[in-house]
């Protein structure tokens, strides 16, 4: 198992380093000049675009730029943006914001999504099975753009339940509404997978063992079942938990969250640089850390994957 | 072991008739409903079993031996199985007419079962110790140390090699004969008074099988437990066996004590599947086999079911069902456990 750990982080660096450098290569190659940028419609003065260029080091070859942006990051320094602010402080902004945000979605989709789940597949051809099916197609059929203004428009604007923007994201009640709209899709696969294992795990052999040996349903299901159809379902929530975490552009988009996705966007439009690969290496670190414990989480749910 | 045993034992202690059979299946007819109609698998069984009796179920997959003791477990997929009619008496008590939760509680405990592929049948996820400690666990509220211990007593019982290194270890790192020990173990557990193996020894192979049969053999007469032996391997029935029941399309029959039924066949089935067994002094002639396949059980044929693929047919046999004639010996002796469902089963033994 260490060994495993120990090769899977070596093999970590080549990835980070190979990410990094595509996303520095193609964010500083796109056309425009973000130095000139800076100064709107006025007329830029010439000197002072080559002190700036000179200053975020814009004058240097691309590739010694990104050797020294990597030795930077080492050192925790992200960079700065153009507006001056240092990058890592925008992201000791965002990344709470998001965090909460995908905690609180990540809950609402593992309660809701394994509880309707194991229902359903216990009850498969039923009403509550059929009903859920029809709800998770139509949630998995609708774009997250339409299904956020709709909620937002029905629930925030004209039944008044919630505000319809966040006005303090550190208020939970506020994120209820961002938090559900960003669940849901997820849910909706979270339900249709755990569904499907329980029900085909249900016709196991060792289900049937485990009712001869005289054990009660719910030791059954808790047990037996349960231990032996959430190896796919947690897995499926590990990776969705990473991207979670990388920020939803378009849910905190339609509901004003300054979270990492906000963020992201907005530095992607006004062409930040250094603010779209700092926030894009923590993307690939957080992925890089998901897959990794989804990984290990494998091989401890399930004793016949060892890895050596 | 009798003090804990006691615990669990929701069933009246043996009513008064001292001869009465631990376990007897009356008229059981087990069907299930299908979008292709509706499959009669089993139609009408009789069985009865003792304490230290062994009875061998033989059949063709398909005949309903595995339902049969489906039902007398209570693990039947219902829907879309359902009982129509029949008893099963455990101990004199309708087991049909039991609450699920008494049922539960002799499921494990006085009855257990023993399944045919036992990598299959163990939880992959769940190490063997804990699965067998289970029985403990839920049937007599041990604690966990405790019960890993009596796993490992188990374990050991079974003759598995190493018991205590390897009760943390999971079903897949032991071997096929090995596994199948534990699913042993596991239906030894509460030393029930029945266990059923429903083709204990086929996903093994050869050599193993004998070792798992004798130990079976032997912990069921050291515990004076009834076994219900489901195989279609007539070579493991000849040495555990003491009674045979044949059945076919949901039927049983033959039935006989089993050298007897070696020796004489009384049913056109039974005489089929005996002359399927390869013998090497016939070695370089054409195999023998019964023509046909088995009917098909949603649309079972008319009269005698084995008529279509008889080779004794009469016109009969199409039309009237045979009953389970008692089979007596020419000058008209009775042949006791001796029954046939064959129009002709005297024409078949004498001749």
């Amino acid at each position: 198992m260490g060994r495993f750990v120990a090769r899977r982080l070596l093999q970590m660096i080549p990835v980070f380093i190979g990410t990094t450098l595509l996303i520095f290569l193609m964010v500083y190659s796109l056309p425009g000049d973000p130095v000139k940028a800076l100064f709107g419609s006025k007329a830029a003065d010439p000197a002072t675009v080559a002190r700036l260029r000179h200053e975020y080091g814009l004058d240097k070859p691309l590739l010694q730029q990104y050797w020294d942006y990597i030795t930077g990051l080492f050192q925790g320094d992200f960079g700065q943006s153009f507006t001056g602010r240092p990058v890592a402080d925008l992201m000791a902004e965002a990344f709470p914001v998001t965090i909460r945000l995908a905690l609180f979605a990540f809950a609402i989709e593992v309660v809701f999504g394994i509880g309707l789940g194991v229902l359903t597949g216990l009850r498969r051809g039923k009403f509550l099975d059929q009903a859920v099916l029809i709800f998770t197609l139509i949630v998995v059929s609708i774009p997250v753009f339409v299904l956020g203004n709709m909620a937002q428009f029905l629930i925030g604007v004209k039944w008044k339940l919630v505000t319809p923007t966040v006005q303090d994201s550190t208020d939970l009640s506020q994120l209820i509404l961002p938090a559900v709209v960003l669940a849901l899709l997820s849910l909706a696969y979270v339900t249709r997978l755990t569904r499907t294992t329980v029900a085909e795990n249900l016709r196991a052999d060792y289900i049937r063992t485990a009712v001869a040996k005289g054990l009660p349903r719910r030791r059954v299901v808790g047990v037996h079942l349960m231990r032996n159809s959430l190896i796919p379902v947690v897995t499926f929530l590990g990776t969705d938990l990473g991207m979670l975490m990388g920020g939803a552009i378009i849910t905190e988009g339609i509901f004003n969250v300054p979270g990492v996705g906000n963020t992201l966007y907005h530095a992607v439009i006004t062409s930040e640089g250094p603010t779209v690969v700092g926030v894009v290496t923590v993307l690939v670190l957080v992925y890089l850390v998901s897959s990794l414990v989804v990984d290990l989480l494998y091989a401890v749910l399930d004793p016949r994957i060892r890895y050596a | 072991m009798t003090t804990t045993t006691e615990k669990t034992a929701n069933v009246p202690e043996q009513s008064g008739e001292k001869n009465a059979p631990l376990l007897e299946v009356r008229d059981l007819h087990v069907e299930f409903h299908t979008r292709d109609g509706v499959a009669k698998a089993v139609n009408g069984v009789n069985y009865s079993v003792s304490a230290g009796e062994t009875l061998a179920v033989l059949g063709e997959s398909g005949s309903g031996k595995s339902v049969t003791a489906q039902a007398i477990m209570g693990i039947l997929d219902m829907p879309p199985g359902r009982i129509p009619k029949g008893e099963i008496l455990f101990r004199g008590q309708d087991m049909l007419k039991m609450s699920a939760d008494e049922r539960r509680k002799i499921r494990g405990a006085k009855i257990a079962m023993i399944f045919q592929d036992a990598l299959s049948s163990l939880n992959p996820v769940l190490s063997v110790g804990y699965q067998l400690g289970e029985m403990f666990r839920v049937h007599q509220g041990m604690s966990k140390k405790d019960a890993k211990a009596k796993a490992i007593e188990l374990m050991d019982r079974v003759r598995i090699p190493a018991a205590k290194e390897r009760v943390n270890d999971y079903p897949h790192q032991f071997s096929g004969g090995m596994r199948q020990r534990i699913m042993i173990a596991m239906a030894l557990a509460l030393e029930p008074d029945l266990i059923i193996a429903d083709e204990p020894t086929t996903a093994l192979d050869v050599t193993v099988q004998a070792q798992v049969m004798d130990l079976l053999a032997e912990l069921q007469r050291e515990f004076n437990m009834g076994l219900i032996l489901i195989t279609h391997d007539l070579g493991v029935v000849a040495d555990v066996a003491d009674k045979i029941a044949v059945m076919y399309a949901g039927r049983i029959v033959e039935t006989a004590p089993v050298h007897e039924l070696y020796k004489r066949p009384a049913h056109p089935y039974t005489r089929g599947l005996l002359d399927s067994i390869p013998r090497l002094d016939q070695k370089g002639q054409e195999l023998f086999a019964i023509k046909g396949l088995p009917p098909n059980l949603l649309n079972i044929p008319a009269g005698c079911a084995f008529s279509p693929r008889c080779p004794k047919v009469q016109d009969i046999c199409r039309t009237e069902v045979p009953a389970l004639h008692d089979v007596a010996e020419q000058d008209g002796t009775a042949m006791p456990g001796r029954r046939s469902a064959c129009h002709f089963w005297k024409e078949t033994i004498h001749g």
